[in-house]
């Protein structure tokens, strides 16, 4: 074939006898073996969609009757009764299946660990990047990652044998010296096991990850307007108030939402040191309180068929609601990342 | 410049680091220290407020406050201000990692008196948890939690690996989502992914507490830690490596396989490490799926399986104190193989990626 062509670009050689190539084909086409390999990749690749997919979908499969049944009031009421009908068999219309007094714990409880973990975070993050000593720095990130890394009951156990002690002694503190504050009343003077010490629990659990993210987006400062502000004259407190802060303003945001999203879905450790009651309450010195997840696990043990399903309906709304704080999360911290 | 000062040739001069704390400074920060520690003794002494933490606390404040008024007389309000919030982000720290250091000495004092022998070559078949701490073991717990984790790493790395490999090389149009869905995926509550295989496998189809529904749950929380880690790790394989596989006549296929991911794997086992390092002490769903046997069951496929956070988790809730006591050694036990891991990730992340 090529010794009869002679295809114009070779015409110039055309004096040598050897056969010319034929011009090979250019082609972006991916060949078999990488159409393979571009379909299992990309098939792992999308199981987070079908596995948070699979997850809305049962739990909505299994706490739609309790859905149903309940209406609006699953999340405004804040009644949790199984009443069985003659037959011993729970009666989905009599009963009344509400989570409101335990979102309101999550929320309140979450909210102590914010109030309480973001202001050290950002502090520490600050400590980090801006003064401290390049070894001192290595020990304290190295311990702060370990930090993210124990296991929530031990965070529980800790919470409830060493930290109770000390807590309870501030929250008293607290109730005489701030106790005409609605949230600091009490009735009855019971300060252990209270939601104040549920939320400096979840406080610590959520220092590593603020920490971090905030160390990070500080350590993307642009070093050229830290220079121009000591140049000017600034002290190490106004260059940190004028271009550290404002620069990472919206993702000490997002870190302190992904914190929100952790406090909110933490289980084991809030069921090991708050007193699960159920009602609805704002006092957070009090004795009393829950969260949705440690609420699914303490009725899980001596649940009939009927109340599991009510229960997975609420791991439905804890499962949206933290999905929701997560994105937001996200967002708000990948933009920030990108830089203005 | 009158006295010149002749350098022999084989020395070189002294760099000189005018920002360095002079004697004198050194001597003021001292002097300070030990007025905010009197005035903090004094204050302690003087008020109700008592303990060790009331000490450390007041001695902060007062450093703070004996800082600012030094600073203030000596070199203005600016210095003083900036001397105000130096003392306010050490404090920061120094409560930070506080709860660490507590953590960590609390679990050794506690936990080593529920150390012996016999708690690593025994299990509970015999024992209850209020027997006193020399009968049993948690060798079930431990033999749980390494099947457990085997498992889901089986599951879930695969899985980590090809998204972390879809974010970084394929870079497809669903690039973005699958981005944010991972990071959502990471913030699912352990609990929802128990209740999750509960719902999906357990009431439609085994009717059962086994193993195997434990690590499909952990696996479902461990996905997202690796795809994270891969992918930052692969992120940091130079784009050079991939074009020179695909100049060589390399398809995609063979390059990923042959270049990119042998030069990430150690980056790679450190995600995998991290993630075992996640789901190692997740107690939730375990409690609602796995049954928590106190016998050796290395069948993951039939009967209830024990595992450490269980055995802590049952440790705790029996509420006596010998069971109290197994349940810190079992922290103990568990804290020292998350130490292990995240030594071990820190390592193989410290060293030079590509070799």
């Amino acid at each position: 074939m090529s010794s009869t062509l002679i295809e114009p670009s070779s015409a110039g050689s055309a004096g040598s006898p050897k056969s010319i190539p034929a011009k090979r084909e250019i082609t972006t086409k991916p060949r078999f073996s990488d159409k393979v390999f571009r379909g299992v990749v990309t098939g792992g690749g999308l199981s987070s969609l079908v596995i948070l997919g699979l997850i809305l979908g049962f739990l909505l499969y299994e706490g739609y009757a309790t859905l149903k049944s309940q209406g609006i009031h699953f999340l405004t009421g804040s009644n949790w009764q199984a009443v069985q009908n003659d037959a011993g068999v729970v009666d989905l219309h009599k009963s009344q299946f509400g989570i409101a007094a335990m979102l309101v714990g999550t929320l309140v409880v979450a909210l102590i660990a914010i109030i309480v973990g973001v202001p050290l975070s950002v502090g520490a993050a600050i400590y980090l990047t801006f003064y401290a000593p390049n070894f001192i720095k290595k020990v304290m990130v190295t311990l702060i990652d370990l930090m993210a890394a124990f296991p929530s009951i031990l965070f529980g156990l800790w919470g409830f044998f060493i930290l109770e002690g000390s807590a309870e002694y501030w929250a008293k503190l607290l109730h005489k010296y701030l106790g005409f504050i609605p949230f600091f009343k009490m009735e009855v003077p019971y300060f252990s096991r209270s939601p104040f010490i549920a939320g400096l629990v979840l406080a610590i659990m959520i220092i590593p990850i603020v920490t971090s993210i905030s160390r990070e987006i500080f350590s993307q400062t642009p070093l050229d307007r830290i220079q121009a502000a000591y140049a000017l004259g600034a002290t190490r407190w106004a260059m940190i108030r004028a271009v550290a802060f404002p620069y990472a303003r919206s993702g000490i945001v997002g870190g302190a939402m992904l914190g929100l999203g952790r406090a909110m879905g933490e289980t084991v450790a809030v069921y090991t040191v708050l007193n699960i009651v159920y009602k609805v309450n704002f006092h957070i010195l009090i004795s009393a309180g829950g969260n949705v997840a440690s609420m699914i696990l303490a009725k899980f043990g001596e649940a009939s068929p009927m109340e599991v399903k009510a229960l997975m309906a609420a791991g439905l709304v804890l499962f949206i609601v933290t999905l929701i704080v997560n994105s937001l999360a996200t967002t708000i911290v990948a933009r920030s990342k990108k830089g203005r | 410049m009158s006295n010149d000062v002749i350098v022999p040739a084989n020395t070189t001069p002294k760099p000189r680091q005018p920002w360095a704390a002079s004697p004198k400074d050194r001597i003021e920060t001292g002097a300070l220290f030990i007025g905010a520690a009197l005035l903090s003794w004094i204050l302690v002494a003087v008020t109700p407020m008592k303990g060790k933490l009331a000490y450390v606390a007041v001695f902060f404040l007062a450093f703070i406050v004996i800082d600012f008024i030094f600073n203030y007389v000596k070199r203005g309000s600016a210095a003083a201000k900036d001397s105000v919030f130096r003392g306010a982000v050490t404090a920061a720290i120094v409560i930070a990692v506080m709860p660490i250091v507590s953590i960590l000495a609390t679990v050794w004092i506690r936990g080593h008196k529920g150390l012996h022998w016999t708690l690593f070559t025994t299990d509970m078949h015999s024992a209850t948890y209020t027997d006193p701490i020399a009968h049993g073991g948690l060798l079930h717990a431990m033999l749980g939690t390494a099947l457990l984790v085997i498992f889901a790493m089986v599951l879930s790395v695969p899985i980590g690996i090809l998204t972390a490999i879809y974010l970084t090389e394929i870079k497809g149009r669903f690039s973005r989502p699958i981005k944010f869905l991972v990071q959502a995926m990471s913030g699912v509550p352990s609990i929802v992914a128990g209740l999750f295989i509960l719902a999906a496998i357990v009431y439609p189809m085994t009717k059962q507490y086994n193993g195997v529904e434990g690590s499909l749950a952990l696996a479902i929380l461990m996905i997202p830690t690796v795809a994270r880690t891969s992918e930052e790790v692969l992120l940091l394989i130079p784009a050079d490596l991939r074009e020179a596989g695909v100049a060589l006549g390399g398809t995609q296929w063979r390059t990923v396989m042959m270049v990119v991911v042998p030069a990430a794997r150690s980056g790679l086992i450190t995600a995998m490490i991290l993630g075992v390092a996640r789901i190692a002490g997740e107690t939730a769903p375990l409690v609602l799926l796995t049954g928590g046997g106190d016998t050796k069951n290395a069948n993951m496929f039939h009967g209830p399986m024990g595992s450490l956070p269980y055995y802590i988790w049952k440790g705790f809730t029996q509420g006596t104190p010998e069971s109290v006591t197994r349940a810190w050694a079992g922290i103990l036990v568990l804290l020292v193989l998350v130490l292990v891991l995240f030594g071990l990730a820190r390592y193989l992340g410290n060293r030079k990626v590509g070799k």
